[in-house]
């Protein structure tokens, strides 16, 4: 190519593009696709990790004999805000043993937002543990299922032993404005928390 | 490292195209975002044809890590690979390549997530 002077794209050159990530996550069949994709500008997309079943902290694995190859897969969706500002949001993938996908899908997050299932509370306990471990800002989210018992707030908080200071919110994941709400939830929650490690009191605006 | 063409292109399967690496240059975030210029395309026409795949997925349009191993149906390990050979090529612009940190950046990017969302 000699075309020294000739860059058509070079307007957008030298404008870095800031992108951040929410986690989703929850039980199997909870409804975190159908979140990711209530809000998501793109159908959501799967993304693979290989790994095998012996492989786990071996570089190399085709250096173990009989592996079995698993397949995590992770859905995810994508909210271009600006020019230089996009936002991805990530669930993570259903079974909870795969804690290696976990630790690289949390890596920088703003936050994340556990979805419940009132038919299948103890679902969430897997997710909620890891969080409050790994010291992610965290919200609770119930979706809504229409045969699903009916419950209070405070006593899911009560069977989830959830601190006081953890949002906890009603949801429909199929809505993107109720989405919309779980998502500012889970951002205001992370700056509130962010505010008050750094001894500020809290405020958001 | 030196730049890197081969020439068996599509003729290599994805795995071996990393050379049995699975180590990337640089561990780039599943929600990095990378660019390609249609100068930078055209050069990676020479690199071999997942790297093309690559670059034509990512021209016109940031794609994030997780994305192009979406759109060209590779495994994250090799597509992340690839994208971090290709960063140090030239052949892809990374951008973001690590999270805001420190206090005023951090609240800053939060606080235009949220009137992001908000103007949803």
């Amino acid at each position: 190519m000699d075309f020294a002077n000739y860059d058509p794209d070079g307007a957008s050159r030298g404008r870095e593009i800031i992108s951040a990530k929410i986690v989703v996550a929850g039980g199997f069949g909870v409804g975190k696709t159908t979140l990711v994709g209530a809000i998501s500008e793109i159908q959501p997309l799967t993304t693979e990790a290989l790994m095998t079943a012996a492989g786990v902290g071996i570089d190399d694995s085709s250096k173990v004999p009989g592996k079995e190859t698993t397949t995590v897969a992770m859905d995810f969706g994508r909210i271009t805000m600006a020019e230089d500002l996009i936002l991805y949001l990530f669930g993570t993938p259903g079974q909870t043993r795969f804690w290696f996908m976990w630790d690289e899908i949390i890596r920088g997050a703003v936050g994340a937002a556990v979805l419940v299932d009132t038919r299948r509370i103890t679902d969430a306990f897997a997710p909620l543990d890891y969080f409050e471990n790994r010291k992610l800002p965290y919200v609770v989210a119930l979706n809504r299922f229409d045969d699903a018992p009916h419950y209070e707030l405070e006593e899911i908080r009560e069977a989830l032993a959830i601190s006081p200071d953890v949002p906890l919110v009603m949801c429909d994941a199929r809505h993107r404005e109720s989405v919309k709400q779980v998502l500012v939830t889970v951002v205001e929650h992370a700056m509130l928390r962010l505010q008050a490690e750094h001894g500020y009191p809290a405020s958001v605006g | 490292m030196e730049p890197r063409r081969d020439p068996r292109g599509a003729l290599v399967r994805p795995y071996a195209v990393t050379r049995g690496r699975t180590e990337p240059l640089q561990n780039i975030a599943l929600e990095a975002v990378l660019s390609s210029t249609a100068t930078q395309s055209a050069e990676a026409r020479f690199a071999g044809h997942d790297k093309y795949r690559i670059s034509s997925v990512c021209e016109g349009r940031a794609q994030s890590l997780a994305e192009i191993a979406a759109y060209t149906r590779m495994p994250l390990g090799v597509t992340r690979v690839l994208v971090a050979d290709m960063v140090a090529e030239g052949l892809l612009t990374l951008h973001s390549a690590a999270p805001a940190t420190g206090f005023a950046a951090r609240m800053n990017l939060l606080g235009r997530v949220l009137s992001g969302l908000r103007e949803l």
